[in-house]
């Protein structure tokens, strides 16, 4: 049997020992409950075939072998392979929760490293261990304000990620919280007029914005609209999908963000189809009491040696239950393990280095791309590594004949804004090569062809 | 286990102190030594109506969450901002320094069904 | 080295311009935007490669995970996870796939979640699943939404009470929070077992779910599981399964022929996805027939290939579709689809073990754990001493009173004789518990020796309690002073003031 160590006679003594004649009688249930169908499960495959069917599977997953400019949320960066050999090791892979302080020192420690790198990245004054993704970071992080301030109403603009969006909606539906949207302005940023308009009210518990926003704009708050919140009394939540922009833009503390909230995908962690990715919530002091999640801690042990241990953790679902400040137990230690050793490796310089190239090559692909008749830019305020191309015709359409190129253009924002049915959002990182932005406008120019105007 | 005889008790293990109108509200020695090490106290804003024997914050100890009721209702007028700091005060003086809100508006009627010395020293002892 | 002495922070070693070449230098960042929007200061270290690997090398020597021994945490199912699975997981196809990549440019990928899911919809008894939520916590979230969404479609807005036992997991008050339902604690009764009447007696027109583990977190099989369903379906309520302890029913029984409505998997515990030191988790939500439109969005849908060669696994002759289009979902529970690379590893433990693999591993998990509870009962209370499922609960509250020595303390010395220790303190009625389960991948001779050191340290407690009480000396740290840790935090490392 597969992965069980028992032979027939370690299962007869043990059983002898219970007390008990079969292993059938040990699982005795009442009729009532019993089992009634036969499982529908594929039969038992030895490795070497289990191994071969899954390979195959994998092998028609040809959108790997194309030459890509997805972005939107999940992004390609180059990954060490330092990063696998350390974060693969059977002691950080296997162990659980670090609840046993005295035998999780190595972990911890890293969770402290991680805690630090968050906040020396964004500018706030403590970070947790982790959230599921970004998406559910920004529902957390909300969720943090209305504990703070007692309100039912979230502010959100429209150029956050329409994913982060809908999940914000899920969990706000199951609290009874209502979500407004504060509408674009005409360069692809948040409205900063609108924005002041809507938090006069003073009804919001917060206002999220995103930076590097979803149509890769450098978004955030004006400082008249930052003073508009602190007037207003309602907390701004920064949320960050791209994390490698934290290395190269102003740091959300410093355009007024008392939470920031994010996706740490891009440093290290594979795309996956999706996940696991590692979200992550960092916050002003004030907030430490309402952050969600594990926090490390810096102590010392009965032998006066610096140690690091699992704190705060009267706000947790084990202790506090339905008082508790959210329900997250597992959290994705292991990614933000892999960001943590992502981060170590780079280092400052090659941080740097990496949000500058991806500022280069988006910057080369924008050239490339908006010098093809039939193609422009949709906004003109600045970006970080991704940008809308309007291609003046349905964007699925031009999309799928790039696909029959072995190109994927990018992401069509029709799903997500119907007036943009016409638009893509492309994506450049370090990994985009010249000859991949030469192989991409050799298509467009055969595909948009002709320019019809709308 | 301490238990000053002039103090008024609630079966929540507060104690008050009556002066003029105004009452201290703090907990006794022997809530603080069942809830062990205090690391956080969550206490009411200042100006704060608050009612008998309603919720008005929390107690947190390393591994135990408790809700702290006040024993008597009014307007909180002042809380003692120095448990934010050095919450350990709270188990090594409960009935000083380590006080928790005082309230306004308090009638002496109101301590009537409250415990006395003699009688919270009986429900402990339980 | 000595494993004793303290690893230095990553940010005290490294000097700036230490740099890996991992990519060309970049040109000033000024060259792309202006100054106003760019940070000013990186204050973050540059290391070398192999100052880096040596750094977290230690850090991995400093940690405890199942590849270095038992882990008999309970509610936890830490058993093996093969390898095979993560290699599976990194193939290129898997682990470099965009969630963004077109459908049919995704067919494996699709076709791992089409095949775990309908595997978990058979396995369990349920209609269907959704491999949406991200951890166990996540899925019951997604199941209380989806449970608030259907009442409230049925204009039965007045269901907001949700009834949960007081041997339940924190996350399950919590989750019921989440959804602004409030929560009915329902006591057990003497045989830790759900006390029926008094359940039949919270139940009426305003429950909404009734969430339950079972087998319990005591490790019992709630044998009167059907008179509770019973009552709930009839007041209109729904039955939340806490899948956290699937390990001991897989295979054998099945929370759909119980009764249940909802309920959610771990399939890091089942299904032995790496804990990782806590997470990623994966947490797929599985509902009744009547509730399948409200499962959270994207689900994988299937449809027959025109031109499938009829020789092929069932599977092979579908193509695959993500399916956002759902009016009645409660809508995503998080950003992208699924933590994707661990259904991955899931398909391949079933692939591994199959229908009848699956039933054996948790027959031999209940073995297990039955097979310390017998081997240590006569030197530490066992409060429900029967025949228990994949874990079982001691106290250590007589030997407290005895001797002094507590549950933690038995905990601590258990480090220092290189096992993880059990789960401690909960459930929450059991005074100074310890939880046990060993997971159906340990040898006989391991829980030999485990029992062998459980009766060695209750020894010791009686002769010398105080060298428990000061357990655990062989670890790199004693102790920790968490009263310190919690009342100054210091959750991070601070660069020196540049005064």
């Amino acid at each position: 049997m597969t992965y069980i160590p028992h032979t027939e006679r370690d299962i007869a003594q043990m059983l002898e020992k219970i007390g008990v004649g079969s292993l059938d009688d040990l699982m005795q249930v009442p009729d009532a409950v019993k089992i009634r169908a036969e499982l529908d499960i594929v039969p038992a495959l030895p490795e070497y075939q289990l191994a071969r069917r899954l390979s195959r599977m994998a092998a028609k997953n040809t959108a790997v072998d194309a030459i890509s400019f997805l972005g939107a949320g999940a992004y390609r960066h180059y990954v060490p392979p330092a990063i696998g050999a350390l974060a693969m090791r059977g002691e950080f892979l296997t162990a659980y929760t670090p609840y046993q302080a005295e035998v999780s020192q190595g972990y911890l420690q890293a969770i402290y490293e991680w805690q630090t790198y968050i906040c020396l990245l964004t500018g706030m004054d403590i970070a947790n261990a982790s959230v599921y993704d970004g998406a559910t970071a920004l529902a957390e992080g909300a969720i943090m304000a209305i504990n703070a301030n007692g309100r039912k109403k979230i502010l959100v603009s429209r150029a956050v990620d329409p994913n982060y969006r809908a999940v914000l909606k899920t969990y706000c539906d199951g609290l009874d919280i209502t979500i407004d949207e504060v509408p674009l302005a005409a360069d692809g940023s948040t409205d900063q007029a609108k924005l002041r308009d809507a938090l006069a009210g003073k009804e919001y518990a917060a206002i999220a914005i995103q930076s590097p926003n979803f149509f890769g704009v450098v978004d955030g708050l004006e400082p008249g609209s930052a003073e508009a919140a602190r007037a207003s009394g309602t907390v701004p939540i920064a949320v960050v999908s791209e994390a490698i922009s934290l290395a190269a833009l102003a740091t959300p503390a410093s355009w007024g963000a008392q939470i920031v909230v994010g996706e740490a995908q891009s440093f290290g962690v594979a795309q996956a189809y999706g996940g696991p990715y590692v979200g992550f919530i960092a916050s002003t002091t004030e907030h430490m009491r309402r952050i969600p999640g594990r926090l490390v801690g810096k102590s010392v042990d009965n032998r006066d040696q610096i140690a690091y241990v699992l704190t705060l953790q009267a706000r947790e679902q084990h202790i506090r239950r339905e008082r508790a400040t959210s329900n997250i137990c597992t959290n994705q230690a292991h990614c933000a393990l892999i960001a943590t050793i992502y981060l170590a490796l780079l280092g400052k310089t090659g941080l740097r280095d990496v949000a500058g190239l991806n500022l280069e090559r988006s910057r080369e692909l924008a050239t490339a791309v908006s010098s093809i008749p039939g193609c422009d830019l949709r906004f003109e305020a600045p970006v970080f590594n991704e940008f809308v191309v309007n291609v003046h015709q349905p964007a699925e359409t031009v999309l799928a004949k790039l696909r029959e190129r072995n190109i994927l253009g990018g992401v069509a924002l029709g799903r997500f804004y119907p007036e943009f049915a016409d638009s893509i959002l492309m994506t450049a990182t370090e990994l985009t090569t010249t000859s991949d932005i030469t192989a991409l406008a050799a298509a467009l120019k055969e595909v948009v062809n002709v320019p019809a105007r709308v | 286990m301490s238990l000053p005889q002039d103090l008024h008790y609630s079966n929540e293990h507060e104690w008050v102190k009556l002066d003029g109108d105004v009452a201290t509200v703090g907990i006794t020695d022997y809530a603080q030594h069942s809830l062990g090490d205090i690391v956080y106290v969550e206490l009411p804003k200042v100006g704060k109506t608050v009612v008998q024997a309603g919720n008005v914050g929390v107690i947190e100890s390393v591994k135990a969450v408790s809700d702290l009721f006040t024993p008597v209702g009014g307007e909180i007028v002042e809380i003692n901002g120095a448990l934010d700091a050095d919450p350990s005060v709270l188990n090594r003086e409960p009935y000083t320094d380590g006080w928790l809100f005082k309230v306004k508006g308090v009638d002496a009627a109101q301590l009537s069904s409250l415990l006395d010395a003699a009688a919270y020293e009986k429900l402990t002892a339980e | 080295m000595s494993l004793h002495a303290s690893e230095a922070l990553i940010f005290e070693i490294g000097e700036e311009g230490r740099a890996n070449a991992y990519v060309e230098t970049a040109k000033p960042l000024g060259t792309f935007l202006p100054k106003a929007l760019l940070r000013d200061d990186l204050p973050l270290p540059d290391n070398t490669e192999l100052d880096v690997v040596r750094h977290f090398t230690r850090l991995s020597q400093r940690t405890f995970g199942i590849d270095l021994g038992f882990y008999p945490l309970g509610s936890c199912t830490m058993k093996y996870n093969p390898r095979v699975n993560d290699q599976m997981a990194n193939l290129p196809g898997f682990r470099d796939l965009h969630p963004y990549a077109p459908d049919e440019l995704a067919q494996g990928a699709l076709q791992v979640m089409y095949e775990l899911e309908r595997s978990l919809a058979s396995l369990f008894g349920m209609a269907a699943f959704s491999l949406n939520p991200s951890a166990g916590a996540h899925a019951e979230l997604a199941a209380l939404l989806i449970a608030k969404k259907y009442f409230k479609d049925n204009g039965q807005v007045v269901r907001d009470k949700v009834i949960v036992p007081d041997t339940a997991h924190g996350t399950n008050p919590a989750s019921a929070a989440m959804c602004g339902f409030k929560v009915i604690s329902i006591p057990s009764d003497a045989r830790g077992r759900v006390d029926v009447e008094l359940l039949k007696k919270a139940v009426g027109p305003d429950t909404a779910v009734c969430m339950m583990t079972n087998p319990n977190t005591l490790g019992l099989f709630e044998d009167h599981v059907h008179e509770i369903t019973a009552a709930v379906h009839a007041a209109g309520g729904l039955m939340y399964y806490d899948g956290a302890n699937g390990n001991a029913i897989m295979g054998n029984v099945r929370p759909g022929d119980m009764g249940f409505d909802l309920m959610h998997l771990n399939t890091h515990k089942t299904f032995t996805i790496p804990h990782g030191g806590g997470g990623a988790g994966h947490g797929p939500v599985g509902v009744a027939a009547h509730l399948v439109d409200y499962l959270p969005t994207p689900v994988v849908r299937a449809v027959p290939k025109p031109d499938a060669d009829p020789k092929l696994a069932p599977s092979d002759q579908l193509t695959f579709s993500l399916d956002f289009d759902r009016p009645k979902s409660i809508g995503p529970m998080r950003s992208f689809w699924s933590n994707f690379a661990h259904a991955v590893r899931a398909l391949a433990y079933i692939y591994a073990n199959g229908a009848e693999g699956l039933k054996k591993v948790s027959q031999l998990a209940v073995l297990n754990a039955n097979y310390i509870r017998v081997g240590i009962r006569d030197v530490i209370e066992t409060p429900y001493d029967e025949i228990c499922r994949h874990e079982f609960v001691a106290s250590a509250q007589e030997l407290k009173k005895a001797t002094g020595v507590r549950a933690l303390d038995i905990a601590k010395a258990l480090l220092d004789k290189g096992y993880m220790a059990p789960t401690i303190y909960f459930p929450l009625i059991v005074p100074e518990c310890l939880m046990i389960e060993p997971t159906e991948t340990e040898s006989k001779e391991t829980l030999d020796t485990f029992i062998a050191a459980l009766r060695e340290i209750i020894a010791t407690a009686k002769s010398d309690p105080q060298a428990i009480m000061d357990a655990p000396v062989n670890t790199v740290v004693g102790r920790v002073d968490e009263t310190r840790a919690a009342r100054q935090p210091d959750l991070r490392w601070h660069p020196p003031s540049t005064n």
